[in-house]
């Protein structure tokens, strides 16, 4: 451990932030660096704890060695945390970005101590931005180069699908030496982090860079080819001795309710990869350009799609933006039932509701209307929860002028036509891709993961999830594996997922 | 005892359950009466028999309380007696000297007996002798106890003379030798019923042996012949024994042939595998090819230490050495550099040291062979030997002073033997031999100097090598993965150990799952635990106390024991048992004279499939027993091959199976072994390999790695590893003395091949193989599972595709918890749900928390994991079962000392278990005694339990007297063995204040209680507490490991009220990591065994036995009481209650939560409430009641002991656990019904103190008591009445509290010899006035009173040159003065922190830990004076000048005395020394003040002049602000 005492001598200091006037004029990304001398401080914060609940299983599903790295940062050995923190995380650049950082949820500096009559509690270690600052500085100083395998098996497995899940499959699987061909089926590799992450997040770059480093190892990547479009899914299988499905969960959740079909009304992927397209040079025809400029916005769904949305909205000059969420506002603070280390139920706020926008919580959208087939006004009223179904509250009926409405209420599951029924794989309940503990799906050598059986997550687990599928098809493939699982928990009781009353 | 049917079938000492008679220990009484001119009297005779009853109280009975542990003498034969006898007999008996008589006991079958018989006769005619006929010897069985009696043998006399014709060239007493062993061979395979029961006791010309299962007092009435005034001889060596158990042997009581022993032999299985080893060597000139009628030299394999030295004490004298020679030759005095010694005494130690190890242990042993009697004191005198002699010539030597009735005026002087020293009575020069001389006389027989000069090989000396060993960086990651090395070791273990020269520090218990239920392909290491010594015998203090210890070492061939040739010094001295690379070539290229090594190579082909391994290791004892034929001295057995096609072989594997097989192939001493491996890392395993056989250790892949890190940390730094290297060496090489010195052994070449381990998770056929004799008492993995971990990690480190981005090691987590790393009982889950299930009061989540804790331990961690419950078809309504409110009485809370956690979560503690009527424990650090009082909201903030560790940290008589319960700690989970430790950043003024120390100080408990070296001195321990508090119960706190059960049967024997065996994984705020990780067995095991000894032995109704350990559930306490328990402790789970997070930070002072801390900001953050606390005791007592429910049990009393009532039947699910095997650990002993199997109320301990003479000072000092008023009066005592004024100091406490009575209220004047502990916790307004003597522990927590000891006023001898007191005087005295007018004996005043003392001498160890007080000595010091001295002062008249060569002046500075305020109390104590005892001395210094002045030394500790000089606060001083606590 760097500093003993470093977690009462230091304060908790976040990466400073671009003033909001001047980052809301483009797109880039809004964090800024801390010198070197704050972020050694803010590793020595670290407690190294013995039972570190920030990589625990309500912590940081990748399983970060946070502690160790946190120390090398102490100790100025940049070149020692990054080699540690890429061997649990192949793209720390991303999730040191976008991560809600379950990790520092579940940090034990950051744990509410239960005084008689109240609660305190100190900051959590800024695990996150330490972790965004040693992928920087390694990308920096040249460390982060190509590092393909010594030794190819001859073996070959297709990924379908290039978010991260796909992508971290891919370069497992490559560095374990297999010939890894990468199918996307849009013009641009990466997934959500290239298309759907806005770029004052994650500026397009990042990826690219990650791309350009997996091609250079070997990793095949080939975008713009849809398979179950462009080709039969099965096609696969007689090429490639497996075939790992890391087609997201893309199927988004509509709004059901009268006036849905007006123009302006859009789903929250449709507004953001266009964005995102744009900000690459693409030219997109005014006709279906979605823009906020001048314009009275209504997003639906109160969470990071929403709030990617409303930076968007803002960025492209946006008169007045509302963001309108279903559920309850979620407290302040933790509720009782919702003890440290467990992943805190409150409120949220991200870079974008900093820029302004007003947020509304207990809200239903009854019905849009429009004229000439654009949607102009939404109506909606309060409602209140009663046995988990929101019911609308009487009298509290209203309308608004919107002229552009966004539908982010998240996804439901991966798209069942083209691909999965073409391979007449086992979907679960949920209609996600059904596998079993080993990832395999109901079809022999075909695996699956990230969001396409999981369900709609965060990219660190989706990360995981990608390392793991590539454990378990090296150990399919070879009969043996050296790769470390990841998901895989320290016996996991069935109790793990308890949830207290 | 009544019950016939265990008459008939008298228990016996058998191996049964996890029981072995091999654990069995005694320690005992001696004494030695006669007659310095040889005169032969009865009178010897009869004062020998007076000495022994004298010494009765350390002798013991068990259950029968008529039936002894053993009493014994040895004396010269009486002629004129068997004479007449004989000749009743028709036996016509030569001349004295022309015969030889032998007592044997025979068995009662007369078949079998005739058996015997018969070969006795056959066996002396054919040696040549005349066999002259039988006697019985008369007896008188009513005498003694029906127990003894039911197993007494046929006791008879036999004669043997030489035939008229003799010509044997051999010696008559060697040829006796002869006979004896070959009658003993030959019985031994007639395969009797009882072997016991045959056991020739002495055959000799010179001696002969009266003893049996006997009491002290019983000897003379038992035996006829002892009354009998023919029977006379010029001395009498006599013994009472205190055994750990009630299992009748006749045979183990003492004297043996030549010896009679108080100690223990710590080295025992390594001394007796050497002395195996040597048998093929042995070669005697005057035996020829007879020789091998002695083997095997060690009689019986389970004999006991004493047994087994005495067979090699008569081997060595056979070989032609005299007494005094072969004992030291045995018990070597401590000799190394640094210990002023004359060259030749050293040189004599020097030789012989490569001749035979060290026998090593706390020793006092008197031998004789009819002429010479010699005694001799371990090195570190850990065993009382005082002695004195009569102006008519007697000599009287035993355990205690005041053994015999001698007038004072009779006495010429008084005296003591040192550490190591030997004292000789040589009957035939008709005078005591000084030490010097003696010692002299054998240093010159042989040019011993000379010839090591000139044979000897020194590493230093040799030519540096050419070609070393460099690091090779390149395959480092592969090799340390091939190694099995984590990433913890890297950074965890050895970077520490390269950078601060000392083990790495942890804290919080061993969570992780045994070795053997472990997925993490430990390494063979982890399948041994270190034993070590509690109660029976003393860990030692190796820091404190390093003069004693020593690591050099010889290796190469030791030849012949019956030479003394020049050519057995030609061996290499070590002065360090690590190697660096450079050394160990130079070792390799060693190849001439009788110094040749080869390298043997200790690698395998994986590829060659199932057996690889084993085959590898049959061919390496192959190549080693050539390799020793060809002449080879020193074998080094190197994995330096192990690459991507060959994998190591396990190290500890490797020493130990070549080590015995050279053992089975008698050749074992003809070579050294040193071990060239890349896997030895951590002090533990370094420990390992010496304890089974490693002579040296080249950790070379250590090496490199800390190469590597350096490297990377500095990458400029010109010089690689040098500095790093030599901390790391030096580091194994502290921690490895460490670990013997938990064992109480000082030399690592006694710890060499010593064995002091036992396996868990081995199976016995792997064990017997490869590591004979370890126990191993579940069984467990073989080869083929060590050969599959070997494999694993092989195949990891090569495999054919390195994996880019990986890690290059595993993350380990054996530590630390980590993602992927080693399982953790305490992990996210179960901290998270716990504390929340206890603040919420929530019961669906302490479910959660208890259904993960269970889990884990049944699949992956504990042993009780894999037990099962045999519910019954008969469940009944858990409204019958006991109520939980009387269930939480049974609960008590884990020792964690004021100090080690804060004010806060210590009195948080403290007033939840006072709510819920159970105990919470002060641990060691004292206690405020405003919390004896309840507060005004009526809560208590009392902790019921008591600690008393070796610190005696605020250990007062009101201490003692506001207790439920008095807990003597003997060792702690964490670190059993070892002393604890407070940081000096945890003791600040308020810690300081309750401690009565120096705040800032580090604070030392040593790792011995000093008044505790025996299991006699226990006993008289908890006889000291019982008179402290006679209401409370005395609890004695065990570590679980092999043996643990009978020592706890000591315990009952002992009179312990309560037994509490912890498990290994329990906490600790700091230790080392090898001692967390290493040392102890889980409590399943200790529990069981100690449950099936006290059966056994009866011993269990009286006694309440409590575990701890890591227990969280209420199932780990129904298995728990099952195996035995009816109490239970929990320590980390109720700290986790109260916020715990386990970040093990508790030695850095850092505890985020507020707990093991003193820091004042992070005390605020500390949340824990009672109510946590008792949330959580509750759920327990209420899933432990519906468990009782499904089983059928009303009351936990029922329960107690059901281990019929567990299964393993259940499938266990683990390949490595397949092999497991509990029967021996739910072994139920068949006794009968009437034996209780837990604790009765009604048997509890008679602890004898309604006759303790206090008893009548207390009706006499009723005014006092009541009313304040001043008593005086006379008393004459003896050395009987032990613990003298403790009960009455236990009436002043209770009554006047702290503050005690005016000084001087109560005043007595003794007469006499006082028994032991005398004037313990003597409370202020007491003052005893003793004129005689005073026996060991004298003083001890010393609370107040005042005491003045002289001579009697009719003594003759000078007594400022007379040893009046004992050893170990005023331990952890606290307040109080005390006079003595002569010398006191070792550790005067250790840790004293309070008391004033002046003494006209000091043997060694004077002021050791001391921590306040001020002592003045008048005359000579022993050696290592003040160390670990951090507080007080004191003051030495130097007046030889040779005082600072005595002192340790590591923690003090020798000053003069000059400042007004020093001389002024001087001079007050030097005058209340005079006026109190008369003293010349003190009249002397006084009355020519200023040319004394300067001869006196003031010996100041560095930190207490420093916290003096910042005004801290002094101890004691009781302004010392204090806020007042509330919550």
């Amino acid at each position: 451990m760097g500093k003993p005492t470093g977690f009462i001598d230091f304060a908790r200091v976040p990466l400073p932030k671009r003033a909001v006037p001047e980052r809301v004029r483009d797109w880039q990304e809004f964090l800024l660096d801390w010198d070197p001398q704050e972020a050694r401080h803010q590793a020595g914060r670290c407690m190294n704890c013995a039972v570190p609940m920030c990589h625990s299983y309500t912590g940081c599903p990748l399983g970060n060695i946070i502690p160790d790295w946190n120390d090398f940062v102490y100790e100025d050995q940049w070149d020692k945390a990054l080699i540690s923190l890429h061997s649990t995380n192949n793209f720390p650049e991303f999730t040191g970005r976008i991560c809600p950082a379950p990790c520092e949820a579940a940090c034990i500096v950051g744990r509410p101590r239960h005084y008689t009559d109240h609660v305190e509690a100190d900051d959590p270690v800024t695990i996150e931005y330490i972790e965004k600052s040693i992928a920087d500085r390694g990308w920096q100083e040249g460390w982060i180069k190509p590092e393909p395998p010594l030794v190819r098996t001859g073996k070959s497995v297709a990924v379908v699908g290039s978010g991260p899940a796909g992508m971290a499959a891919a370069q497992q699987l490559n560095r374990t030496g297999h010939w890894v061909t990468v199918y996307e089926r849009s013009e641009y590799i990466g997934g959500l982090l290239r298309l759907g992450i806005p770029d004052f997040k994650l500026e397009k770059e990042v990826v690219q860079r990650r791309v350009d480093q997996m091609e250079a190892e070997g990793v095949k990547f080939e975008a713009n080819t849809d398979v179950g479009k462009d080709f039969d899914a099965n096609d696969l299988l007689d090429q490639y001795d497996a075939v790992c499905l890391t087609g997201g969960s893309t199927q988004a959740r509509d709004l059901p309710v009268p006036g849905r079909e007006l123009d302006g009304v859009h789903f929250a992927m449709e507004y953001l990869t266009q964005q995102n397209r744009v900000n690459s040079g693409y030219e997109v025809d005014s006709g279906i350009r979605i823009n906020a400029k001048g314009k009275r916005v209504v997003i639906l769904g109160g969470g990071d799609t929403g709030a990617d949305c409303l930076g968007t909205a803002h960025r492209q000059g946006a008169e007045e933006v509302y963001q309108f969420e279903i559920m309850p506002e979620p407290p302040a603070d933790r509720a009782g039932n919702n003890p440290w280390p467990q992943w805190p139920l409150v409120l949220r706020s991200s870079s974008a509701h900093e820029e302004g926008g007003v947020r509304d919580y207990n809200i239903v959208t009854t019905n849009l209307t429009g004229s000439n087939g654009t949607v102009k006004k939404l109506h909606g009223s309060s409602v209140s929860w009663n046995n988990g179904q929101p019911e609308p509250v009487p009298g509290t009926e209203f309308e608004m002028d919107a002229d552009l409405v966004l539908l982010a209420m998240g996804f439901l599951h991966p798209e069942h036509g083209g691909m999965l029924e073409q391979l007449d794989l086992d979907l679960d309940q949920r209609g996600n891709v059904l596998v079993d503990d080993e990832m395999r799906t109901s079809v022999a050598r075909v695996f699956s993961a990230g969001d396409m059986s999981r369900g709609q997550s965060l990219v660190v687990w989706a990360i995981a999830e990608g390392r793991d599928v590539a454990r378990c098809i090296d150990q399919y493939l070879m009969g043996v594996t050296s790769l470390r699982p990841v998901l895989r928990r320290p016996v996991r009781p069935q109790q793990a997922g308890h949830v207290w009353k | 005892m009544n019950d016939t049917k265990l008459n008939r079938n008298f228990p016996r000492l058998r191996k049964q359950g996890l029981y072995d008679p091999w654990f069995e220990h005694d320690a005992c009484g001696v004494g030695l009466v006669a007659n310095i001119k040889g005169l032969k009297s009865h009178d010897m005779i009869a004062k020998g028999l007076e000495v022994l009853i004298n010494l009765g109280h350390r002798g013991a009975a068990g259950a029968d309380p008529d039936t002894g542990d053993g009493a014994g003498l040895l004396i010269q034969i009486p002629h004129e007696f068997f004479a007449r006898e004989t000749a009743k007999l028709g036996i016509d008996l030569p001349a004295p000297g022309n015969y030889a008589v032998a007592t044997v006991f025979l068995p009662q079958d007369i078949e079998e007996r005739k058996k015997c018989e018969d070969v006795i006769e056959s066996t002396v005619r054919k040696e040549g002798y005349s066999f002259l006929g039988w006697r019985d010897v008369p007896t008188c069985p009513e005498a003694i106890g029906e127990l003894a009696q039911g197993v007494m043998p046929a006791i008879r006399q036999f004669f043997v003379s030489p035939d008229s014709n003799n010509c044997d060239p051999v010696p008559f007493e060697l040829r006796l030798y002869v006979i004896r062993r070959q009658i003993e061979n030959v019985v031994s395979s007639l395969t009797l019923s009882e072997d016991e029961d045959f056991y020739i006791c002495s055959l000799s010309s010179n001696t002969i042996v009266y003893k049996g299962l006997i009491l002290a007092h019983q000897l003379e009435g038992f035996y006829c012949d002892l009354a009998d005034q023919d029977m006379v001889s010029a001395f009498a060596m006599v013994h009472s024994r205190f055994s750990t158990n009630t299992l009748g042997s006749w045979r183990l009581a003492h004297p043996y042939r030549y010896v009679i022993h108080n100690g223990e032999i710590n080295t025992l299985r390594g001394n007796m595998n050497w002395m195996a080893a040597r048998e093929a060597s042995l070669d005697s000139p005057i035996l020829g090819p007879e020789i091998k009628k002695l083997l095997p030299v060690i009689t019986s394999p389970t004999q006991s230490d004493t047994a087994t030295f005495d067979n090699v004490l008569e081997l060595l004298l056979a070989s032609g050495r005299s007494l005094p020679h072969a004992m030291m030759m045995m018990i070597p005095e401590a000799w190394t550099d640094g210990i002023p010694m004359d060259e030749e005494k050293k040189a004599f130690y020097e030789y012989h040291s490569g001749l035979m190890e060290p026998w090593d242990g706390p020793a006092l042993i008197i031998g004789t062979d009819g002429t010479k009697i010699s005694a001799i004191l371990d090195r570190n005198g850990l065993r009382p030997c005082r002695f004195l002699v009569t102006s008519d010539d007697v000599l009287v030597m035993a355990s205690e002073t005041g053994v015999l009735d001698i007038p004072d005026k009779d006495v010429k002087y008084k005296s003591r033997i040192q550490p190591g020293r030997m004292f000789l009575l040589d009957l035939n020069e008709q005078r005591l031999i000084p030490d010097e001389e003696i010692k002299a006389q054998l240093a010159n027989q042989q040019p011993y100097k000379q010839w090591l000069n000139e044979n000897k090989v020194i590493l230093e000396d040799l030519p540096e090598p050419t070609d070393v060993h460099g690091p090779d960086f390149t395959t480092l990651s592969q090799r340390q993965a091939a190694f099995g090395y984590t990433l913890e070791d890297v950074n965890m273990v050895l970077t520490p150990m390269g950078e601060n020269g000392s083990e790495p520090i942890g804290s919080m218990g061993n969570d992780a799952p045994l070795a053997v239920l472990s997925d993490q392909t430990p390494l063979l290491f982890w399948y041994f635990k270190q034993l070590f010594a509690q109660v029976s015998n003393p860990p030692l203090d190796a820091i404190r106390e390093e003069l004693v210890t020593s690591v050099e070492t010889f290796i190469g061939s030791e030849g012949n024991l019956f030479d003394q040739t020049p050519l057995q010094s030609a061996q290499l001295k070590l002065k360090t048992p690590i190697l660096t690379n450079a050394e160990l070539e130079k070792i390799r290229s060693l190849n001439s004279g009788n110094l040749k090594a080869k390298t043997l190579s200790s690698v395998f082909r994986p590829t060659d499939g199932r057996g690889s391994l084993k085959n590898a290791i049959e061919s390496l004892r192959k190549e080693a027993g050539d390799a020793v034929q060809q002449g080879h001295t020193i074998l080094i057995l190197s994995d330096r091959a192990a690459d991507a096609e060959h994998a190591p072989i396990p190290s500890l594997l490797a020493v130990s199976s070549v080590h015995h097989h050279l053992i089975r192939q008698g050749t074992r001493t003809k070579v050294g072994l040193v071990v060239e491996s890349g896997e030895p890392r951590d002090v533990g395993q370094f420990a390992l390999l010496f304890g089974y056989g490693a002579g040296a250790i080249n950790p070379y892949l250590a090496f490199e790695t800390l190469a590597q890190v350096k490297l990377e940390s500095t990458p400029t730094s010109s010089s690689l590893h040098d500095d790093t290297q030599k901390n790391y060496i030096k580091a194994v090489v502290k921690g490895v003395v460490k670990v013997m010195s938990k064992m109480g052994i000082s030399t690592l070449q006694g710890y060499r091949g010593a064995q002091i381990f036992e396996a868990v998770g081995l199976n016995q056929e792997f064990v017997d193989e490869y590591f004979t004799w370890t126990p191993s008492r579940v069984g467990g993995i073989g080869i083929g599972e060590i050969e599959q971990e070997s494999c694993r990690r092989h195949a990891a480190a090569y495999s054919e595709r390195d994996i880019v981005g990986e890690l290059d090691l595993a993350p380990g987590g054996l530590y630390y918890w980590r993602h992927n790393g080693e399982y953790h009982m305490w992990n996210p889950d179960t901290i998270a749900s716990l504390q929340y299930a206890a603040r919420a009061n929530d019961t669906s989540s302490f479910e959660a928390f208890t259904s993960q804790a269970n889990d884990y331990n049944r699949r992956l961690c504990t042993i009780r994991g894999l037990l099962e419950f045999k519910y019954s078809d008969k469940a009944i309504p858990i409204d019958e079962v006991e109520p939980a409110k009387e269930i939480v009485k049974r609960f008590a809370t884990g020792a964690a000392s004021l100090g080690s956690i804060s004010r806060e979560a210590h009195e948080t503690m403290a007033v939840a278990m006072n709510r819920i009527g159970a105990r919470s424990n002060t641990g060691e650090g004292g206690e405020d005694f405003r919390r004896y009082k309840p507060d005004p909201n009526g809560e208590s903030r009392n902790s019921a339990m008591k600690q008393v560790a070796s610190g005696r940290f605020g250990v007062t008589a009101t201490y003692l007297a506001n207790a439920t319960d008095l807990q003597i700690k003997m060792a702690q989970g964490s670190k059993p063995g070892e002393g604890g430790q407070l940081p000096g950043h945890k003791v600040d003024e308020y810690i300081g204040w309750v401690r009565h120390s120096t705040p800032g100080v580090e604070l030392i408990s040593p790792p011995p209680h000093h008044d505790i070296y025996s299991i006699e001195d226990l006993a008289q321990l908890i006889h000291d507490l019982k008179n402290s508090n006679p209401e409370a119960r005395v609890h004695v706190k065990l570590v679980a490991e092999a043996g643990v059960g009978t020592i706890a049967a000591g315990v009952s024997k002992g009179h312990g009220d309560v037994v509490l065996i912890s498990g290994d994984s329990g906490g600790t705020g700091a230790s080392p990591e090898s001692s967390i990780k290493y040392a102890g067995l889980p409590w399943e095991l200790g529990l069981a065994e100690t449950q099936q000894v006290l059966v056994m032995n009866n011993l269990r109704s009286r006694i309440v036995v409590q575990t701890d350990g890591q227990i969280k559930t209420g199932r780990d306490v129904a298995i728990a009481c099952l195996l035995g328990a009816e109490e239970f402790g929990m320590a980390t789970a109720p700290l986790v209650v109260m916020g715990c997070i386990m970040l093990r930070k508790c030695h850095l002072n850092t505890c985020s939560v507020g707990i093991a801390t003193q820091d004042p900001i992070l005390r605020q953050k500390f949340t824990g409430q009672p109510e946590h606390v008792i949330n959580y005791f509750f759920f327990i007592a209420e899933q432990l009641r519906e468990i009782m429910a499904r089983m059928g049990f009303r009351t936990i009393n029922e329960m107690v002991g059901r281990v019929d009532r567990l299964d393993t039947t259940q499938a266990i699910d683990h390949w490595k656990a397949r092999g497991l095997d509990f029967s021996a650990l739910l072994h139920r002993p068949d006794v009968p019904e009437s034996i209780a199997t837990h604790f009765v109320p009604d048997h509890k301990q008679d602890h004898g103190i309604q006759h303790a003479i206090d008893n009548t000072i207390i009706e006499r000092c009723a005014d006092a008591l009541q009313k304040g008023q001043p008593v005086k009066f006379t008393l004459n005592i003896g050395n009987q009445n032990r613990t003298l004024g403790t009960m009455l100091s236990n009436q002043v406490a209770k009554r006047y509290g702290e503050d005690g009575l005016p000084e001087d209220t109560i005043e007595l004047d003794l007469r006499g010899s006082a028994g032991q502990s005398f004037a313990a916790f003597l409370s202020p307004g007491i003052s005893f006035r003793l004129q005689g003597d005073a026996n060991d522990y004298f003083c001890k927590g010393l609370s107040g009173g005042k005491v003045a000891i002289v001579p009697p006023d009719a003594a003759t001898f000078t007594p400022e040159e007379n040893t009046i007191v004992g050893n170990v005087g005023l331990y952890g005295a606290t307040a109080g003065k005390v006079f003595i007018r002569g010398i006191a004996g070792e550790r005067f005043c250790v840790r004293n922190s309070g008391a004033e003392a002046v003494v006209e001498g000091v043997g060694d160890h004077g002021c050791e830990y001391m921590t306040g007080g001020r002592v003045i000595v008048l005359g000579p010091t022993g050696r290592n004076f003040a160390a670990g001295m951090s507080g007080g002062e004191a003051y030495v008249l130097d007046e030889k000048g040779d005082f600072s060569s005595l002192c340790n002046t590591e923690m003090v500075a020798l000053e003069s005395v000059k400042s007004q305020e020093d001389r002024d109390s001087l001079h007050r104590l030097l005058s209340e020394h005079l006026s109190n005892t008369g003293s010349a001395n003190a009249e002397r210094v006084l009355s020519n003040w200023d040319a004394m002045l300067p001869k006196f030394v003031k010996i100041m500790p560095h930190d207490y002049k420093r916290a003096l000089a910042e005004n801290a606060k002094l101890p004691l001083s009781t302004d010392v602000s204090l806020d007042d606590f509330s919550r």
